[in-house]
């Protein structure tokens, strides 16, 4: 017997079957490869807190108020969650571009959003788990506890989505394995040394802190400072706004490349 | 009802190239139909069109009714495709490969699980379920697509060269299962180089050739149009030279063999006869060429003479 397709609801539990297939599928792929995928962030975030932390942090003092190792675990945290939603939905979509598995997807009645849905998910979970991971390190070294849980919890999965989103559009372009390390050597990298993840831009000369505005990596990392510390550089209004608009902004931008079927439909 | 009817479909990829040009084609519900060309001909790109893996650049596709721009997603649950090259996450286990293809097309885990079984045993892979994809052969990675192909119980199912260096037993099992799959109601639309197989299996063929069709008919109808048979004739006794007979056209291959070439309306009959006249006694005798690769070449040269001609 065929599948039957027609009433709304049978086509939404279609949509969730397919949705929860892929966001298993991406679970089970980085679970499986937890060495290379979860355990890096723990230990590089361990050698950061050793080294900024303790021995040098213990040089500089305070730094808004709070032990420089305080203030730097929001930073921290939020890399790693930037760095994994983004490698995850990354690689893992370009190697079914270049294995050509992706046409699993394209001849199924999955239509493109829970394709995309599915795939983004994926880096979330990833981007989420590691990010836990992360603060678990950090309260070994640390008395930080969220000074608001929603709001912690909100930066997390939302700069995870957003990261997940520009892994997403990375993949799509993407031509060769060399191609998907680009962007997050050139671009997400300064990016994220640059965004206050080690210092505040209220140390900054004023053209520097005008030029730290335009990185929207600035706005997650104060508004998971301000979750976890109470503290932020940036009005706490202003920073949802922004990652908002640039996680619509990517979310558009991947759902139109994967509709038109760029790099993956001749 | 059509199972698909394609009209005017034109593809133009980005080089510019020209991969179809304007296609007509329609296959009946229930049917097994062949697409056969040449490389290079437009099979793939039509499949794929089909299958939603190319885009097209003009014309329409409709698959039992439904229209593809219109109703992609009925288009595509009625499909299964298995397509000519591998096309697997080579680190997944054979059985999580069905299991996730039939996800995509929104069958619930335990279904999925209770299909993935049933045509797994029916493809002779159950007993390498959990082996990862790139420990198989070629021949079982093959059979693989067709299972994952049919996960979803498609009423049309396209293979693109389905067996492509699967060796001769796994091939006629394949066959076997294919026509069963047909007896049961599921339209098979199939490209091949193997047109033994197309002439085994299938009632209906069309022929593409540089983008066009250039015939579609039941095979016993095209066989039934071809003007030249050659066989290759074992002789009892050496032969000094090839003898004219009236009629027949007669090559010495060597000592003791002949080939020997009919025309629409000589019969085998005739040849031994006339062969027997000038003291010649045949001891066996094979058919040189598949009847529908020689048909095929003979169109091909056809088509190609008249778009020269016409071009001149």
């Amino acid at each position: 017997m065929s599948v039957q397709y027609g009433p709304d609801l049978q086509r939404w539990y279609r949509y969730w079957i397919t949705f929860s297939t892929l966001l298993q599928k991406e679970v089970m792929r980085f679970s499986r490869i937890w060495v290379q995928t979860i355990l890096p962030s723990a230990i590089t975030t361990t050698l950061y807190f050793v080294i900024f932390g303790r021995l040098i942090g213990d040089r500089i003092g305070s730094m808004d108020g709070f032990p420089y190792m305080d203030f730097i675990v929001p930073g921290l945290a939020l890399m790693a969650v930037i760095t994994n939603a983004y490698s995850n939905v990354v690689s893992s979509f370009y190697s079914s571009k270049f294995s050509r598995y992706v046409e699993e997807l394209l001849v199924s009645p999955a239509p493109a959003w829970v394709i995309l849905a599915g795939y983004v998910a994926g880096g979330v979970a990833r981007g989420v788990t590691v990010g836990i991971v992360v603060m678990l390190v950090a309260m070994f070294f640390t008395d930080v506890s969220p000074h608001s849980w929603p709001i912690t919890l909100l930066v997390f999965v939302l700069t995870a989505l957003l990261f997940a989103l520009g892994g997403f559009i990375n993949a799509v372009f993407a031509n060769s394995f060399d191609d998907i390390s680009i962007v997050p050597t050139f671009v997400l990298a300064p990016l994220t040394y640059l965004g206050g993840v080690f210092y505040s831009i209220d140390l900054l000369p004023d053209v520097w802190q005008w030029l730290s505005l335009l990185n929207p990596v600035l706005y997650m990392v104060n508004a998971f400072r301000y979750g976890l510390l109470g503290t932020t550089d940036i009005p706490l209004l202003m920073a949802f706004v922004i990652i908002v608009l640039f996680i619509g902004v990517f979310a558009v931008v991947s759902l139109r490349l994967l509709e038109r079927g760029v790099g993956i439909k001749q | 009802m059509h199972a698909l009817a394609v009209e005017q479909l034109r593809k133009v990829y980005r080089s510019g190239f020209e991969a179809l040009k304007g296609v007509d084609l329609s296959v009946e519900e229930g049917d097994f139909f062949a697409l056969l060309g040449p490389n290079g001909a437009g099979k793939s790109t039509l499949i794929g069109i089909v299958t939603s893996l190319v885009n097209k650049t003009a014309g329409r596709v409709a698959v039992f009714g439904h229209d593809l721009d219109r109703e992609p997603e009925a288009v595509k649950a009625s499909l299964g495709v298995v397509p000519q090259e591998f096309n697997f996450n080579l680190f997944l286990p054979v059985e999580e490969v069905v299991v996730n293809q039939a996800g995509y097309f929104g069958i619930p885990r335990r279904e999925a699980r209770r299909r993935a079984e049933f045509f797994l045993k029916k493809l002779d892979l159950w007993e390498r379920r959990r082996s990862e994809m790139r420990l198989l052969s070629g021949g079982m990675k093959r059979r693989l697509m067709i299972a994952r192909a049919l996960v979803h119980r498609p009423k049309l199912l396209i293979l693109d060269e389905p067996t492509a260096g699967v060796d001769i037993e796994i091939r006629r099992a394949m066959w076997d299962y294919l026509r069963e799959l047909n007896a049961e109601g599921t339209t098979i639309i199939l490209t091949t180089h193997y047109l033994e197989e197309a002439e085994s299996l299938c009632r209906n063929i069309a022929m593409i050739d540089q983008g066009r069709i250039s015939a579609v008919a039941e095979t016993q109808t095209l066989l039934a149009g071809l003007d030249i048979e050659t066989f290759v004739l074992n002789l009892t006794a050496p032969l000094a030279g090839a003898p004219g007979l009236d009629g027949f056209t007669l090559t010495q291959l060597d000592d003791t063999t002949l080939e020997a070439q009919l025309h629409r309306g000589q019969s085998l009959n005739d040849l031994f006869a006339a062969l027997r006249s000038v003291g010649i006694e045949v001891a066996s005798m094979r058919n040189k060429q598949n009847r529908l690769e020689q048909l095929f070449l003979e169109m091909v040269d056809r088509g190609r003479g008249a778009a020269a001609a016409q071009a001149a």
